[in-house]
């Protein structure tokens, strides 16, 4: 059977498209003109029609960790946000560093049939930072990468061959710097906030330091590298220069970065309690313009839900990280709507840009793509709660507040997984 | 983003966590309250009735002599019920939460709580999960607030220098790890303190600190120079032979405070220091005995000041000044 998504906007950030038009689906991929068989019609005239969004980094709690949340209930939470692949960082517990973790979390994702999870795999052996992982087992065992999550490599000999065993064969590398030392027991942007609340901070050079160093071990190595969740304005020109050297790095930021600063913590709020932290207006603008120039090509959800206790303390004992999935697609539809970037632009960084970071075949919404589709109201305001909220992680600075762009329907495979609301259409035409 | 819960809708305030965002008027309404509360110390039945019936729970989960007991005897004075709980002996050893820990003691009927705890933000997050009824004194939590102690400083400054639009206050010390220096610095800023300084190592000033309205000076004569008031903070012992500063015989050299320091100041300058002091690293015997130290003095104020904070949230009378 086939299904014909009628009268929607189709924006398609890898060929550039951006019209009205109606879209065929036939045997789980996007047909081209004309498709044979029995029709389902489904009339989304006045939502957005784009690839499903691909998220480069989020927490579901599996294994290790599931009073928090399961892969269950945060694969549902991917669909409502729109997300139809993810990758999981390997820091669960026990840690996703060999081909049996890695195999029991694709198999336990595939069993239940939600968003596709990719995870990626340690680079050293129970992410301890001293002998590495059997990275090509990893990766056969269907890894996206390996990447040592939020574990600093203190050992930059470690770190020197871990990367060129990777860029020996072949493997994308995800790197998230931060200085251990210099970050310390810190909880906040270093900074007026900081000391206002008495609150350790993190310095910004515990990230520029790391980066530099990882960005020169890149380099010397050649080793395909992502860079994770960047925060600090100075880490930018590092960036661009080494890009602009031809060093083989993308990066991303997380989309809350994009938004907030460390000024919304206000009274100890401990939903803004995130790792790297928050930082200065200047930093953000910084972040902003460096997603629009494209030295960000990524920008990830770092989707890490939490039990409410987990931030029902006080602020430095509380977890870093917000439920972000369900936010995702309205905070990238923010800063197109801020004047930051075009919307094409903006939804590329959520689905073209992450597909090119995993090496995946991107075709957009082209005749012959798998029909992995985020259909959603650019108009539709709604607030986060949890009458709203599909992951069991409500810890979200943006609870209450009024966003603008929601999810209505997420396809996987041309199977629709997840609708928010009814459309009218015929079951059969 | 969660704002300041000091006050409450109708401007009454609910509870004292910080000096942060508290206007002039009010917190020379309190220090005018505990100058009514000084005689009641002085007299040979040291009681007035305003708290009877009340139950205040002093809950320090971090030591303290001073400030516990002159919490203690403030609220004796007013005639309240007090019970003292010292971490050591507390649940919180035994795996229970912070606010469950608070939430039993709540259900005693507990009407006020003192708060002290190691970690910023402490007395907030219990402020947040109390009952409407109940009010939270912080009386210390980590790096960020020690607001009755900010206040009696206040009192003291304003007992010997009376005009705070005509005076430099001199802050000296570890500012970086300091709550009392932070309290201090938001009611000297809101009392219209013509100058407020901070000296000391560059290690041990926080940062973007002249955000916070005061000039820093790692010079401690520069700093000192005509100055009215000096404040010298403890030094905690686990600063000293760290990364942050070489050690105590180096400190004492940089910024001990020693008669020949001192003269850098007016000659009718005052001494402070919020206590338990370190003789012979932050401060020399003979200036913390001599003729211009208030320590002492300081320490007697504490208790009239804390009366008028209980008083204040716990009493009958609990509006706020208006404010424009």
């Amino acid at each position: 059977m086939s299904v014909c998504l009628k009268g929607g906007r189709l924006i398609d950030p890898v060929n550039g498209r951006d019209e009205v038009a109606d879209l065929l689906i036939y045997d789980g991929r996007i047909a081209g003109g004309s498709a044979q068989g029995p029709r389902r019609v489904i009339d989304v005239s006045g939502l957005v029609i784009c690839p499903g969004l691909i998220d480069l980094r989020a927490r579901v709690r599996e294994p290790g960790a599931e009073h928090k949340a399961t892969l269950a209930s945060e694969t549902a939470a991917a669909l409502a946000g729109g997300v139809t692949t993810f990758c999981c960082p390997p820091d669960t517990s026990p840690p996703i560093d060999t081909a049996a973790s890695a195999q029991w979390l694709n198999d336990r994702a595939r069993a239940l049939g939600g968003a596709r999870v990719i995870p990626l795999g340690a680079l050293t052996r129970e992410l301890g930072g001293t002998t590495l992982a059997d990275m090509a087992a990893l990766m056969r065992a269907g890894c996206g990468g390996v990447s040592n999550g939020p574990r600093a490599i203190k050992d930059t000999r470690v770190l020197r061959h871990a990367l060129e065993y990777a860029a020996g064969l072949g493997i994308t590398v995800f790197l998230q710097p931060e200085d251990p030392w210099l970050a310390h027991q810190g909880v906040v942007h270093e900074g007026e906030v900081a000391t206002r609340l008495g609150l350790a901070g993190i310095p910004a050079t515990a990230e520029t330091i790391a980066l530099a160093r990882d960005l020169m071990l890149i380099e010397q190595t050649g080793v395909r590298a992502h860079v994770m969740g960047l925060s600090a304005a100075r880490s930018l020109p590092l960036l661009r220069e080494a890009q602009a050297r031809g060093v083989p790095v993308t990066a991303d930021t997380a989309a809350h970065q994009l938004h907030l600063i460390d000024e919304d913590i206000g009274f100890f709020d401990t939903h803004c309690h995130v790792r790297p932290p928050l930082r200065a207006a200047a930093d953000r603008a910084a972040l902003r313009e460096a997603v629009r120039d494209g030295t960000l090509s990524v920008i990830c959800s770092d989707h890490q839900p939490h039990e409410p206790d987990a931030k029902r303390v006080v602020f430095s004992d509380s977890e870093p990280g917000i439920s972000a999935f369900e936010t995702l697609l309205p905070l990238t539809l923010r800063l197109a709507a801020d004047g930051i970037l075009p919307v094409t632009a903006a939804l590329h960084r959520i689905t073209a840009g992450p597909a090119a970071v995993l090496g995946l075949s991107n075709q957009g919404l082209a005749a012959g793509a798998v029909a992995d589709l985020c259909v959603f109201d650019p108009d539709e305001e709604w607030t986060p709660s949890a009458q709203t909220w599909t992951s069991r992680g409500l810890n979200t600075p943006f609870l209450g507040q009024t966003l603008r762009g929601r999810v209505v329907m997420t396809l996987i495979g041309g199977e629709i997984r997840h609708q928010s609301r009814a459309l009218p259409g015929s079951p059969q035409t | 983003m969660i704002g300041d819960i000091q006050v409450d809708a109708q401007g009454r305030r609910r509870h004292f966590l910080s000096t942060e965002g508290m206007s002039a008027d009010t917190i020379l309404g309190i220090l005018d309250t505990a100058e009514s509360f000084i005689s009641v110390g002085e007299r040979e039945i040291k009681k007035v009735p305003l708290l009877r019936g009340k139950t205040i729970v002093n809950l320090f989960f971090e030591a303290s002599t001073r400030t516990r007991t002159t919490f203690e005897i403030a609220g004796k004075r007013l005639s309240a019920d007090i019970i003292n709980i010292n971490t050591s002996v507390s649940a919180t050893q035994k795996g229970e939460s912070l606010l469950d820990t608070v939430r039993n003691l709540e259900a005693m009927h507990t009407d006020l709580f003192v708060v002290r705890h190691p970690l910023s933000g402490a007395a907030d997050l219990i402020a947040r999960s109390v009952p409407d009824h109940v009010h939270v004194v912080n009386a210390g939590d980590g790096r960020h607030a020690h607001p009755t102690q900010g206040l009696l400083d206040m009192f003291t400054i304003r007992r010997y220098k009376n005009d705070f639009a005509r005076l430099k206050v001199a802050i000296v010390g570890d500012i970086l790890h300091s709550r009392v220096a932070r309290s201090q610095i938001h009611a000297l800023t809101a009392l219209g303190t013509q100058e407020v300084r901070v000296i000391g190592p560059r290690s041990l000033l926080p940062a973007a600190i002249e955000r916070l309205g005061v000039r820093a000076f790692t010079d401690l004569d520069e700093g000192l120079h005509g100055a009215d008031v000096i404040i010298m903070l403890r030094l905690q012992t686990e600063r000293m032979n760290s990364a942050l500063i070489p050690g105590a015989r180096e400190y004492f050299d940089l910024y001990g405070l020693t008669p020949r320091r001192l003269r850098q100041a007016r000659p009718d300058a005052i001494v402070m220091h919020p206590g338990p002091m370190n003789r012979g690293i932050e401060i020399d015997s003979s200036v913390a005995d001599g003729p211009q130290s208030v320590i002492l003095p300081q320490v007697t104020n504490g208790i009239a000041v804390r009366m008028a904070i209980l008083a204040r949230l716990a009493g009958a009378t609990a509006s706020e000044p208006k404010t424009p």
